[in-house]
């Protein structure tokens, strides 16, 4: 598949977990001005590496030349790349919305409950929800919260694992 | 085990690592390295001003072929390297950078790095995007391997600076260390034996090419691979071209050199490598100096491409054959596979080609031929000087004469800043390479503007005895600006007059060198056989018109074929 259409694409490269490595990730990206649309960063086995998820928009070329310039750093172990078809990505987002009314607040439930998101904050006014799944659902749903008036957002970013028995073999 | 303190680990895993000189100049956050160094057999040469320090340490890599070592203080000492960093990782010189750092904790235990002190500059932030890597030592046990490391990763792969930064505190402290035998990164395994496959698939590319043509960059020379890439060429009777960087890869005087391809590359190489059907490239980055528009660069013809760093391959230009290797092992078995499978190329219609064409470049060098103008002084530079001299240049018009007019016959005795094209290298990395190789003789071939910015290390040169000579192509103007100027800006000259100030004989005799005005070419190769007779660092001042321009040229943004002469 070599197309030059800007597509979003899913990166996961397993580096060093210590101090400085997501400066030189990050400095990298700005440096040779690739477009990061989200990353997010967690230790894994063994303890002393991390995990990153990275997506970016470009073409096939500027992500081959992402994932190039991302295996030359020291500090990143292995870098992989995930095909959507059979990647199970996930986002978690944290949405505050008004509820100022019983009116609001059975509306909003009836969304939650329909979306499988769940209420893990309420307050006289406002409510905090969770949602996971993919961005696309995290986005249609903070579009249905826009009505009652969204207050504040904070999501994660994409996380991502390749579907089946296939994984990231870290020598 | 050992006890020792952070300093007398570092000074001890540089003596293991083969260190014998190191550049650099004494400040607050790195006396204790120093008080170790003063006794340690290691020599110190103290430079004026740190970015002469990387410079020189830059200068005798690429001479020798081996790291080159560099050290300042924290803050000021720290930022003044940046830009001798920033050259050595553009060319991919292996230059390991020292510094001191402030105290991580001071007497009452309290962090001090993050917090702003006295001569703290975050050193690792700064030179991050100009580093292969850079480490910040957290402990006085981890000191040898770290060190080890840096030299590892300097010196594998592609090459190019490693910073230590060092707080004062760890360089103090005393712990016990043990120094490994070797290093393991997980994140680094350079490759470097080529695929077989793709050896293959280059042979059978190179069996039916035509009009092959190969392009040298500097990995060749980093790779010592001319021996290799003479055997390919003389298998196939191609021509070789190469970037600025590979000047050096063949001996300009072979029949199938071409000289260098580029902005200010000569005809020959930029039009014969137009004609190519067949590209082997080795070991250059297609840089846009040298390659001029891309969508005319090579366009028809099938691409080999060897580079160790697999990021260059399809960074530029799109290849069709990749062989990530180091160039050496890549040449020597696609000489194997090539010999097995053919017999060597007699003289084709091609190579009649190329030979006719090197008459012509030959021809149009020599009736360039004025008084004492660069282009014949640089040829006459080249007959009285010995073939393993070392020639560094400065940056601008003097560096590009010296392309296209200086031939040179071996590799490592052409040293420039390709990459960064840093003004003030020349003299400085002359003092390095004159330092690693003793027995030669070292000339920096300058301009006014590019000297003056690193000429206090005249004094370098004359008090630590490493004597060079600069030969100054003196116009009193930023030439190559002027250049510019005068061909795309409708002569409209502004910033570029130096006029004629320093007096660079009088300059030189204040710092106890020699300096002499030449004014004809009998006047200049006396003055050279001078300075190689007496063996004192020596400056040339030699007077030229200041509106020469260097021709030929591609000007920029414009396709290889459009030169203009
Ligand atoms: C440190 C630095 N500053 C500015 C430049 C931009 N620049 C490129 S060539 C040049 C003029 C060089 O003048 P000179 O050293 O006298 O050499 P000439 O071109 O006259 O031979 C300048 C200013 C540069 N390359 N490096």
């Amino acid at each position: 598949m070599t197309t030059n259409e800007e597509q979003t694409h899913i990166i996961a490269a397993i580096v060093e977990h210590k101090p400085g490595v997501l400066y030189r990730v990050s400095n990298m990206f700005r440096r040779r001005n690739f477009n990061i649309e989200s990353i997010s960063v967690g230790p894994i086995e063994p303890r002393d590496l991390a995990r990153m998820t990275i997506t970016v928009r470009g073409d096939e070329k500027v992500v081959e030349q992402m994932i190039k310039q991302l295996a030359k750093l020291i500090d990143v172990v292995k870098v992989s790349r995930l095909h959507p078809e059979n990647t199970v990505s996930r986002e978690l987002a944290l949405i505050k919305v008004y509820s100022p009314d019983t009116r609001a607040r059975s509306d909003i439930i009836n969304y939650v409950n329909i979306f499988r998101a769940s209420i893990v904050d309420v307050s006289t006014d406002s409510m905090i929800i969770e949602i996971t799944g993919d961005s696309d659902k995290l986005d249609a749903f903070i579009e249905l919260m826009k009505p009652f008036g969204v207050k504040e957002i904070a999501r994660t970013g994409i996380t991502a694992l390749s579907r089946g028995a296939k994984s990231i073999k870290i020598l | 085990m050992v006890e020792m303190s952070g300093a007398e680990a570092l000074v001890e895993t540089l003596k293991r690592e083969g260190v014998r000189v190191i550049f650099g100049i004494i400040g607050g956050a790195i006396m204790p390295v120093y008080d170790v160094l003063r006794d340690s057999g290691i020599r110190h040469v103290l430079v004026r001003h740190e970015q002469c320090a990387a410079h020189a340490a830059d200068g005798y890599a690429r001479a020798l072929g081996r790291p080159g070592v560099c050290m300042a203080t924290s803050g000021p000492g720290a930022t003044n390297l940046v830009t001798g960093i920033a050259t050595a990782y553009m060319d991919s010189s292996p230059v390991i950078a020292i510094t001191g750092q402030v105290n991580r904790r001071s007497s009452n235990t309290a962090y001090m790095i993050g917090r702003d002190a006295f001569q703290e500059a975050d050193i690792i932030g700064i030179t991050t995007p100009i580093t292969k890597y850079n480490y910040q030592l957290t402990s006085v046990s981890e000191v040898p391997r770290v060190v080890k490391e840096a030299f590892y990763i300097a010196t594998t792969g592609r090459p190019g600076p490693v910073l230590l930064d060092f707080p004062k505190d760890i360089q103090t402290e005393r712990a016990e260390v043990e120094f490994p035998g070797k290093v393991e990164i997980r994140g680094y395994k350079p490759v470097t034996n080529p695929h077989p496959l793709q050896v293959k698939k280059a042979v059978d590319a190179l069996l039916e090419a035509e009009r092959p043509v190969i392009l040298a960059g500097g990995g060749v020379i980093l790779s010592n691979a001319t021996p290799e890439l003479l055997k390919v060429a003389e298998f196939l009777m191609a021509p070789v071209v190469t970037t600025f960087m590979g000047k050096g890869a063949i001996p300009e005087n072979h029949p199938l050199s071409l000289g260098c391809i580029g902005m200010h590359g000569s005809r020959a190489a930029n039009s014969v490598i137009l004609d190519a059907d067949v590209l082997l490239a080795v070991g250059t980055r297609f840089g846009d100096r040298s390659t001029g528009t891309l969508d005319t660069f090579c366009r028809d013809a099938k691409i080999i491409h060897i580079d160790i760093d697999s990021a260059e391959i399809g960074k530029n230009v799109d290849v069709d054959i990749p062989i990530v290797a180091d160039a050496k092992k890549a040449l020597r078995a696609l000489y194997e596979v090539l010999a097995s499978r053919a017999e060597k190329r007699g003289e084709t219609a091609w190579f009649r080609r190329v030979k006719e064409l090197k008459e012509q470049y030959e021809e149009l060098l020599e009736s360039r031929d004025e008084k004492l103008k660069p282009p014949r002084l640089l040829r006459e530079l080249r007959k009285i000087i010995p073939v393993d001299s070392i020639v560094t240049t400065e940056v601008g018009q003097n560096q590009m004469w010296a392309s296209l007019y200086f031939k040179t016959y071996k590799p490592r005795t052409f040293i420039s800043s390709g990459g960064l094209g840093t003004m003030g290298f020349g003299f400085p990395a002359a003092i390095g390479a004159k330092t690693a190789r003793p027995d030669r003789f070292v000339v920096d071939i300058a301009g006014d503007g590019s000297f003056r910015m690193t000429e206090q290390e005249l004094a370098t040169s004359v008090i630590e005895d490493i004597p060079v000579t600069v030969v100054i192509l003196n116009n009193s103007t930023l030439g190559m600006v002027a250049q510019w100027q005068r061909l795309f800006f409708d002569e409209r000259y502004v910033a570029v007059d130096l006029k004629g100030i320093p007096d660079f004989v009088k300059l030189a005799e204040a710092y106890g060198a020699q300096g002499v005005r030449v004014g004809s070419l009998k006047e200049f190769v006396k003055a050279v056989k001078e300075a190689m007779r007496l063996d004192v660092t020596t400056v040339i001042d030699v007077p030229i018109p200041p509106e020469e321009n260097v021709l030929p040229m591609v000007p920029p943004g414009k396709s290889l074929k459009e030169m203009i002469e």
